[in-house]
């Protein structure tokens, strides 16, 4: 078994920007999908664009934190990983990391991100507006899981 | 047609404040220009070799008279005069200043209308049947599954950063008028043994640089199932889709290296788990849409024209389709005028063409994936009426589906990706073939001409299909013969070595020259082709 250098990997709590949860933010070291599996102590990991985030669903259980990479803004597979998670009814922290902006942050929300790691600090101003921007949303995603909010289609037929 | 309630407008309005924010703070410097540009193409405004480009949606090619009114007047107010018909139903304008962008933007939203995700990687405007609801052949109006993924796919939270563009189509006839197959997704209505009606996928086709047509994945997917299914296909493609190569992002790529069975294996296993997640739209909201496009209430009349005027008979017989009731056609209004620049029209022509829709047609109007424009609903005794007006216009062209009636993209007189020009050939080309009165000798003829590999004149799938390249600094022409769009779709094939400008059109000249000589009984070029094969032709250019 090979030990991941937790200080290469992963945010610390200090560069977590938005978060929207209530419970303790964990500070674990986080470890690659492929460690991941491989360690039976590991309770924090990062996902790549290019991993196949279901290997993580027989470990969710021990898991407190996911954060999901966005090397590039422009890279949607992120998306999908974090609503997969989500779908496999993961509770936990979900982090987006990496390259994340403004315009992205309304779809993250959706997808189910409950906390933001950009590499550089948004707008704060800017950010409440963008998380703000949908009152209404078309289509099911994790936010609208289980009547936690209704779609527009919802809406409609009471 | 559809129209939009409180909710449907609260998003476009939301839109245009975002994208007023989005501008505002790429002037003050806190969005980059890379930042910046897929906010922008998701607003549908693309930078030109001119000016900046904005392309307006027009969902499954449906409008009624006051939003094309508006679309004149955009003509006028914001561009030089001019709008510009797409191969996506839409239309685009090309002379538009970044500092209007928001304020056109206000203007559709007041008439339902947007410019939502015409662009940037990430589902595109819902194309479909221009005849829809109108024509005599359908199994049932697609539109309303049309309008049911359109609201899905606006804002989609998982689809907004795809590998690549993503377009898809939905018809529900076995003559395909809307290039079906040549989508990413393209979804034919069926019926199946029992009567039930379902959907069943195409996904991976394309043009562009590498052309495909789409193998079926599943011939019959339920009604109740159809947004589960897509969102499967979309999924699989956004996990698996390449990004290491722009050229080769798209879903075709995937499906093809993958192979169909593997594509099609992944997506019923995400369809299965997503049938779980329950994010199929309720029936109710199918039945709520369908009531927006019930029948207009058509009345008997006459069934024949009065032929005794020579040009409007020809006008008929060229621009008029079979209608459900026998009192109606759809009308189609050429934008093919000879000599003129394929899908464009004047702001006073699409007033124009908006009134004789309020006029003539229940206040309906279609967009044509061939750049032209479709009244629907056309009483038979108003034709004549209708045809003197369009006529009167410049709109009266009888050329639907001749050489004339080409698609050409807009070529290096505009576009920034452009190796040649394709609307000087274009217009060379009607002009010639009109006055030697050969166009009406070959009857149905698609020519279809693209500037560049990327194939927005959509060349791959013409009949006779032209190439423009650049070779060392000059244009230069590729002939292909054989493509089709419709059901009976296929690829075109390269003749041989290209030509210079003059030379393609003496290579049209003698193509078609072949045909006539060869042609049996009623068969089309494509026919003929066909039966022929490619050899004739060659020999006859290059022997």
């Amino acid at each position: 078994m090979v030990e991941q250098p937790a200080t290469d990997l992963g945010t610390s709590p200090d560069d977590v920007q938005f978060r929207f949860r209530d419970d303790e933010m964990v500070d674990h070291a986080t470890v690659t999908v492929d460690a991941c599996c491989d360690q039976t102590n590991a309770t924090a990991v990062r996902i790549e664009p290019g991993d196949d985030t279901r290997v993580l669903l027989p470990f969710l259980d021990r898991l407190a934190l996911v954060e999901v990479n966005f090397p590039s803004f422009a890279d949607g597979r992120g998306y999908s990983a974090a609503r997969i998670l989500r779908e496999a009814g993961y509770t936990g922290e979900l982090r987006a990391v990496g390259d994340v902006l403004i315009d992205q942050l309304s779809h993250m929300r959706r997808c189910g991100f409950d906390s933001f790691a950009p590499d550089k600090p948004l707008d704060e101003e800017d950010a409440a507006r963008a998380f703000a921007t949908w009152e209404n949303v078309y289509q099911h995603a994790f936010d609208t899981h289980g009547g936690k909010r209704h779609t527009i289609i919802e809406k409609r037929h009471g | 047609m559809y129209q939009y309630d409180q909710y449907d407008q609260a998003m476009v309005d939301a839109r245009v404040e975002e994208f007023r924010d989005q501008a505002r703070r790429r002037l003050e410097g806190k969005l980059t220009e890379d930042q910046f540009k897929p906010l922008r193409l998701m607003n549908g405004l693309y930078l030109q070799l001119h000016a900046y480009m904005l392309r307006v949606a027009i969902p499954y090619g449906t409008l009624n008279s006051r939003q094309m009114t508006v679309l004149g007047d955009i003509a006028d107010k914001y561009d030089r005069g001019y709008g510009h018909f797409t191969t996506r139903q839409n239309i685009q304008y090309n002379w538009i200043k970044l500092e209007d962008a928001a304020d056109i933007l206000a203007d559709l939203a007041k008439v339902e209308m947007h410019a939502i995700q015409t662009s940037g990687n990430c589902i595109r405007n819902i194309s479909s049947d221009h005849f829809a609801g109108a024509t005599h052949d359908e199994i049932i109006d697609p539109r309303p599954y049309a309008e049911l993924m359109r609201q899905w796919s606006s804002f989609h939270p998982e689809f907004t950063y795809l590998p690549r563009k993503f377009k898809i189509c939905v018809i529900a006839s076995e003559k395909d008028r809307a290039a079906m197959r040549l989508h990413d997704i393209g979804i034919q209505i069926v019926k199946n043994a029992d009567g039930e009606v379902g959907a069943r996928f195409f996904v991976g086709g394309g043009m562009g640089r590498t052309p495909m047509v789409a193998p079926m994945i599943r011939d019959f997917v339920p009604l109740d199932q159809l947004i589960t299914y897509a969102e499967a296909c979309l999924r699989v493609y956004n996990r698996y889709g390449r990004r290491d190569n722009k050229y080769k992002a798209r879903i075709k790529i995937l499906v093809h290296e993958l192979g169909k069975e593997e594509y099609t294996r992944q997506v019923e296993e995400e369809f299965a788990h997503l049938l779980e997640q329950g994010v199929e739209p309720p029936h109710e909201e199918l039945a709520r849409i369908a009531k927006h496009f019930g029948d207009p209430a058509f009345e008997d009349g006459p069934k024949t024209v009065d032929r005794s005027d020579p040009d409007f008979a020809l006008w008929v017989d060229r621009n008029s389709h079979r209608h459900k009731h026998d009192a109606y056609v759809s009308a189609v209004i050429s934008l093919k005028p000879v000599g003129g620049i394929p899908g464009d029209a004047t702001g006073e022509q699409i007033r124009i063409m908006a009134r004789l829709a309020k006029q003539y047609s229940f206040d309906e109007l279609r967009i044509m994936h061939t750049q032209n424009v479709v009244l629907p609903h056309v009483k038979i005794a108003d034709l004549h009426a209708l045809w003197t007006e369009l006529d009167a216009a410049g709109l009266g062209a009888p050329n639907m589906d001749t050489i004339e009636d080409m698609i050409a993209c807009p070529g290096l007189d505009y576009c920034a990706l452009a190796n040649a020009r394709s609307i000087p050939l274009a217009q060379r080309i009607s002009e010639r073939f009109d006055a030697s009165g050969k166009t009406e000798k070959l009857g149905e003829l698609k020519l279809k001409i693209s500037g560049c590999i990327n194939a927005c004149g959509h060349h791959h799938a013409g009949h006779i299909g032209i190439l423009g390249v650049d070779k060392k600094g000059v244009e230069n022409y590729q002939l292909s013969l054989g493509g089709s769009e419709a059901e009976d779709v296929s690829l075109a094939k390269i003749t041989g070595p290209g030509f210079t400008e003059d030379g393609v059109i003496e290579a049209l000249e003698t193509v078609t020259d072949v045909y006539l000589e060869r042609k049996e009984g009623e068969e089309r070029f494509l026919d003929t082709y066909r039966r022929i094969g490619m050899e004739p032709f060659k020999e006859a250019l290059y022997g």
